[in-house]
């Protein structure tokens, strides 16, 4: 295929051999732009932030090292050497980090400065979540905490405000770049046994880390349709490759707590490359989005060719790494009711940012007169694949909104699951916090202070 | 003056701009071959066959080695020649290398270094502590054990006895750039290796033993490390001596870099260990009897275990003047990664040891522990000799003590005790949620306990048009030494900081050198350069008086003018006077620690020139419900002597402490029961993020300077800020203490699951 994007201003094509040649490949190897680091190779670290400009015009940080060239069709992308302005001055960002001593090593910094400009043009000011995704060994972060702050109070500059015209697309038999649901439908009911990409924050490790040959390939995101979030009155129908950053902020006036929970999925480079069709097709036991969203009553919709099905989230997954989806079916929608003022959400994790949850427990339960009128109960981390505490929600649904009725929920807790041991946590401490968790849920609709980041010296 | 002000980092400007090259980053020349390594994935066993067909079949790959390929010594260790390169009948931890694939890149080596069909009988792997001390395999025939007074004694004759033991994970250094290397084969035979060490020198002795010639047919060169923190020190031998022999067989390029994964599962971390402790001590907690008991799981080579256990044992006073005291260490050999030199290289562990037995005394006298701790200090600085000398437990004596002031002032700025009033206040009315705060000191020895790697050479040259390049045995991975030594050469010489620049550090520049280890970079490469510059304002003087009929010893010069009675030149009308006058403009520099000597057998001596001296005071909140925390506040004073570079040394302090509050909270190393590391990612293995930094971070330098003559009496700062860490620990522990009767007996990491597994127990009814 041939494909052309911005680099650091200038229009490049390119012609990827394979469909999974990642950008950071392409920039170091290729276009001697050595400045963008690879620290991991999966994703974690921010070391190969690039910011990213689609036709939206908004800027956002992505890593590199999984982003495959085919994705970037269309796009502006620009590298720590493109910070600069055409007359060699700093941005704001590198001249605070300067300033401030934010770079010792130096090795994280251009995937930090990139990070930082990102936000700065955005006006952001949240800085640490907007810099969650890039991890620091030298520093320990309060100085280029300081260096954003700074360049914060100076304006962006002109030559970051870029909106890359559309070009246009070659797909070739392995590497399919459909334009619309239509076309992917078509494309994989003939092709099944093809590789999906949408984000490609999965996928990007079975190349990177298990250097797998992917076959044939779709990059899903280029169909319009499948991005487009859809208000229909009592429910949001959320199209399979609509990104987590955006999936938030449609969730947020919804429930802040579920706007938390996804606030915390991966990282903000992460966040604008995965999506919630990828997240939930992959069917990962500890997948962060689909406890919250079978808590919230999500449906999802299937797709072969022009015939449509559409079930329960929870009923999709049905064994560990195995889903419901047929050769040549894809996610294409999700169906999320818009009621959501009593869910909440939990995540443990060794981490509070970017890490993978040890548990995540989901949370909604009714009640009328002091009655627990209805409860939807979800887990990851808990089984082999995210799931409802079925026997939980029957012990509490028709008792009183009571400390105790919780504490006795418990016992049926324990029969709903039978947790593993693993290098993020133990089985006993995963039954007892999850089983915590029904107690916090209780005082937390009292409004009590159960979190930790709602404490402040 | 600039030797003391906070200029930024010499490479500031290059860091932010990604013009910073590292060593994946260097142009390489064309036909450049890549490599890895393929590993071992038993622990422990009989290497029955290798067959490597396949990956000498896999498209692309150009040569296959194993240890029956290697011409020349077969090892790559830094201590005592047991650490094979290639694995050689034998096995010894899961991810041993076994053999190296040479290919036209490096996703093209990976690969095919998959294809291997080794078989390994396996056998009993010794994974943990007491597995290995059931097998009594151990380094040294024995324990070692360094006494004063006599503890066994003594212990009976106070009023009060505890015994405890805590268990200390380990940490991986997590260096942003990963273990890289690049060799070119040069004429002669001879070879250019850069390489991502703090050990230049160690790198051209292996590379000289691998291909058995002299150590002046390899030059090795390190302009930059995207961090160390010990990690650095030895384990990139491995990597800079397969490129050698690469380049050697081959006669290209060569150039290996780990992919995160095999850096997480072929290089060594920091020792975990268990400490044993049993103490007595009076109704206000002063101690009077104490026994530790160290167990150091050292990995399957010795690598730098020796001396890292060493220094735990030397920290295991950290402040406090012990009376009697007994520390017993065992260095427990294992099948896993070798442990290896990181960040406060044992003295971390020897540290927390010491501070949880204050903590644990504090707790069951229901005492304030920062006043323990004062109890037990030792005696603070005088001007007078002390009537009673303070001895460490390896009888050195202690004349520079500061923390009783140090820790006066820290309470007071951090307004310690009213917080602490009101962290119980709040703790009252909150049932779920329980805040902690902690205070803890440091003492930390400098000097390498290897008495003779306490020397450092340096280059100074001067060019005509006035501009000065210096070279010093010293690395830069981070810390600004290369600022730092710039300061120092502007300062000795009084030439302005624009006009001097360091060079790389270059084993043909500056021979025999010490890793930048044991914080020392600035303290032995400032005073070699500093000499160096002596030498050479030595000969300006002379010429200045001879061209000019000056007096001598009336010459200043000061940022970059010189002057004397009736005479004013600029730096560079100077420079370029004594060229004329056929003046030598380059001079070596050498520089000894004086007065030290140490016995490690005998655990006897001085091992230290001076101690640096710290401070902390952390506040954190904990969740009951879950064992979730964080970090909330912490307050840092400081000993850096008289900075060299404030700057750079608060940077030093915060980024210490946010990394020794990881080790000791977050970052947690898991192997499964076939000894497999099954964290090694950041995806599993997790350093602090940016959000998990206090959210009220103050530090501040303790206004004094060095007793001992250092470079400008400053302090080295490199590792004793790490140990402040330990307040966040010991914060947790306060926390979890407010949740029930009992001595919360938190071990480390403190994640979510062990605060809540140490809340079970402190709101148990009996101990």
């Amino acid at each position: 295929m041939n494909m052309s994007f911005l680099l650091n201003g200038t229009l490049v094509s390119v012609a990827p051999k394979i469909g999974s040649e990642t950008l950071l490949d392409y920039l170091r190897l290729e276009a001697n732009l050595c400045g963008t680091k690879e620290g991991c190779n999966e994703g974690d670290c921010g070391a190969c932030t690039v910011i990213v400009t689609q036709q939206d015009g908004v800027p956002r940080p992505m890593n590199a090292c999984i982003l495959f060239l085919p994705q970037l069709q269309g796009c502006s992308v620009r590298t720590v050497e493109g910070l600069a302005g055409p007359d060699g001055a700093l941005h704001p960002v590198q001249e605070a980090m300067i300033t401030h001593h934010g770079a010792q090593c130096g090795f994280c910094t251009p995937g930090f400065v990139t990070t930082m400009a990102a936000t700065h043009a955005t006006g952001e000011t949240d800085f640490d979540a907007a810099l969650a995704g890039n991890l620091c060994r030298c520093t320990g972060y309060a100085p280029i905490i300081r260096a954003a702050q700074a360049a914060a109070q100076v304006p962006a500059p002109a030559w970051m405000n870029e909106r890359p015209e559309p070009q246009a697309l070659q797909s070739c038999d392995d590497i399919f770049c459909p334009q619309s649901s239509d076309e992917l439908a078509q494309w994989y009911a003939r092709n099944p046994d093809a590789t999906l990409i949408a984000g490609g924050t999965d996928v990007g490790l079975w190349v990177t880390k298990n250097m797998q040959d992917l076959g044939p390939v779709a990059f899903v995101s280029h169909a319009k349709d499948l991005r487009q979030i859809r208000d229909e009155t009592d429910s949001l129908r959320i199209g399979a490759a609509v990104t987590i950053t955006n999936l938030m902020q449609a969730i947020r006036p919804l429930s802040a707590s579920a706007h938390q929970l996804f606030s915390r999925y991966g990282s903000p480079q992460v966040r604008n490359a995965a999506t919630i069709g990828g997240n939930i097709a992959n069917g990962s036991p500890i997948g962060d989005g689909s406890p919250a969203l079978i808590a919230m009553g999500a449906r999802l919709v299937l797709r072969h060719a022009d015939a449509r099905r559409s079930l329960d989230l929870e009923d999709f997954f049905l064994a560990y790494q195995q889903q419901d989806r047929r050769p040549g079916e894809f996610v294409e929608s999700i169906e999320l009711p818009k009621a959501q003022d009593r869910l909440r959400c939990y995540k443990l994790s060794k981490r509070f940012d970017q890490d993978i949850s040890a548990l995540c427990g989901c949370f909604k339960l009714e009640q009328e007169a002091g009655v627990i009128t209805q409860a939807r109960i979800a887990f990851g981390g808990m089984a082999a694949t995210p799931a409802r505490a079925v026997k939980t929600e029957a012990a509490l649904c028709g008792q009183p909104w009571s400390l105790e009725t919780f504490e006795q929920a418990k016992a049926a807790l324990a029969e709903d699951f039978t947790p593993l041991s693993d290098m993020r946590a133990s089985a006993g401490y995963r039954r007892q916090a999850a089983s915590n968790m029904l107690i916090r849920y209780f005082y937390d609709l009292q409004e009590s202070t159960v979190n930790i980041r709602e404490v402040h010296p | 003056m600039s030797a003391a002000a906070s200029l930024p980092h010499d490479a500031a400007r290059q860091h932010v701009s990604g013009s910073a090259r590292y060593v994946d980053d260097i142009p390489t020349p064309q036909g450049t071959l890549h490599l890895a390594f393929g590993l071992s994935s038993c622990a422990a066993g009989q290497i029955k066959s290798v067959d490597l067909d396949a990956v000498r079949a896999y498209p692309g790959v150009h040569l296959v080695l194993e240890a029956k390929d290697l011409p020349h010594a077969n090892d790559v260790s830094p201590s005592a020649h047991d650490e094979p390169l290639f694995a050689d009948g034998r096995v010894h931890y899961a991810g041993q290398p076994i053999f190296l694939v040479v290919a036209d890149s490096h996703h093209l080596a990976r690969r095919a270094a998959r294809l291997a069909k080794i078989e390994i009988t396996a056998e009993l792997a010794i994974l943990t502590i007491d597995q290995a001390l059931a097998a009594e395999s151990r380094f040294e025939d024995g324990p070692r054990i360094y006494t004063k007074g006599n503890a066994a004694n003594a212990m009976p004759d106070a009023a009060h006895r505890l015994q405890g033991q805590i268990n200390l994970g380990g940490q991986e250094h997590f260096y942003l750039e990963g273990q890289a290397a690049l060799a070119l084969a040069g004429d002669h035979g001879d070879m250019v290796i850069h390489s991502s060490t703090q050990h230049p020198t160690e790198i051209q002795h292996k590379v000289a033993e691998a291909l058995n010639i002299a150590q002046h047919a390899v030059r090795v060169e390190v302009r930059r490390m995207g961090g160390g923190f010990g990690g650095k020190e030895s384990q990139g031998n491995a990597l800079a001596v397969a490129c050698a022999l690469a380049a050697s067989f081959t006669g290209r390029p060569c150039k290996m870099r780990y992919d995160r994964d095999d850096d997480f599962i072929i290089t060594g971390k920091r020792h975990d260990c268990r400490i044993d402790y049993h103490v007595s001590f009076d109704d206000n907690g002063r101690v009077q009897a104490l026994e530790f008991t160290h167990y150091f799981r050292c990995g399957w080579a010795l690598d730098l275990s020796l001396p890292v256990a060493d220094r735990a044992m030397l920290h295991a006073d950290n402040a406090y003047d012990l009376p009697h005291v007994t520390i017993t260490s065992h260095r427990l050999k294992t099948n896993t990664q070798s442990a290896t030199a990181f960040r406060g290289f044992g003295g971390p562990q020897g540290m927390v040891g010491i501070e949880r037995v204050m903590d644990h005394i504090a707790h069951s006298l229901a005492c304030d522990p920062a006043d323990v701790r004062r109890r037990n200090y030792y005696p603070e600085m005088t001007c007078e000799p002390a009537a009673h000398p303070s001895i460490t437990p390896y009888q050195m004596e202690v004349t520079d003590f500061i923390l009783g002031d140090m820790t006066d002032s820290l309470l007071q700025r951090c307004d310690y005790h009213a917080r602490k009033a009101e962290v119980a206040r709040w703790n009252g009315q909150n049932t779920l949620l329980k805040r902690g705060i902690a205070f803890s000191p440091v003492k930390f020895g400098i000097s390498f306990t290897l008495t003779h790697l306490n020397q450092a050479g340096a280059l100074v040259q001067i060019y005509t048009d006035g501009s000065v390049l210096i070279n010093h045995g010293g690395t830069e991975m981070g810390q600004g030494l290369f600022q730092k030594l710039t300061q120092v050469a502007a300062r000795s010489l009084g030439a302005q900081q624009a006009v001097i620049r360091a060079s790389a550090t270059d084993t043909s520049k500056v021979p025999n050198t010490s890793a930048t280890a044991a914080s020392s970079g600035a303290d032995l490469n400032g005073m070699a350069v500093q000499a160096a510059c002596e030498t050479l304002i030595g000969r300006l003087k002379d010429h200045l008086a001879e061209q000019y009929g000056v007096n001598a010893t009336e010459i200043s010069f000061a940022e970059g003018q010189v002057t004397a009675p009736g005479l004013s030149l600029t730096w560079q009308e100077m420079i370029a006077s004594a060229y004329q006058a056929r003046i030598s403009l380059s001079a070596t520099g050498f520089y000894k620690t004086p007065n030290i000597a140490w016995d490690r057998i005998k655990g006897a001596g001085r091992p230290f020139l001076y101690f640096a001296y710290g401070a902390a005071v952390t506040e954190v909140v904990i969740d009951t419900l879950t064992g979730e925390n964080r970090i909330l506040r912490c307050d840092i004073l400081h000993d850096c002597g008289a900075s060299l570079n404030p700057a750079l040394d608060i940077g030093q302090i915060e980024g210490g402490f946010v990394q020794g509050a990881g080790w000791l909270t977050m970052e947690e190393l898991v192997w499964d029961a076939a000894g497999h590391l099954k964290t090694h990612a950041p995806s599993t293995y997790k350093i602090p993020a940016c959000s998990d930094r206090p959210e009220v971070f103050n530090v501040d330098l303790w206004p004094g300077q060095n007793s001992q003559k250092t470079v400008y009496r400053s302090k080295a700062v490199g590792e004793p800020p790490f140990m402040h860490g330990i307040s966040a620990f010991l914060a947790l522990s306060n926390a979890v203490a407010a949740c029930g009767p009992q001595y919360p007996d938190l071990q480390a990491p403190a994640t979510s699951e062990e605060v809540f597994n140490a809340i079970a127990r402190a709101r148990a009814s009996t101990p």
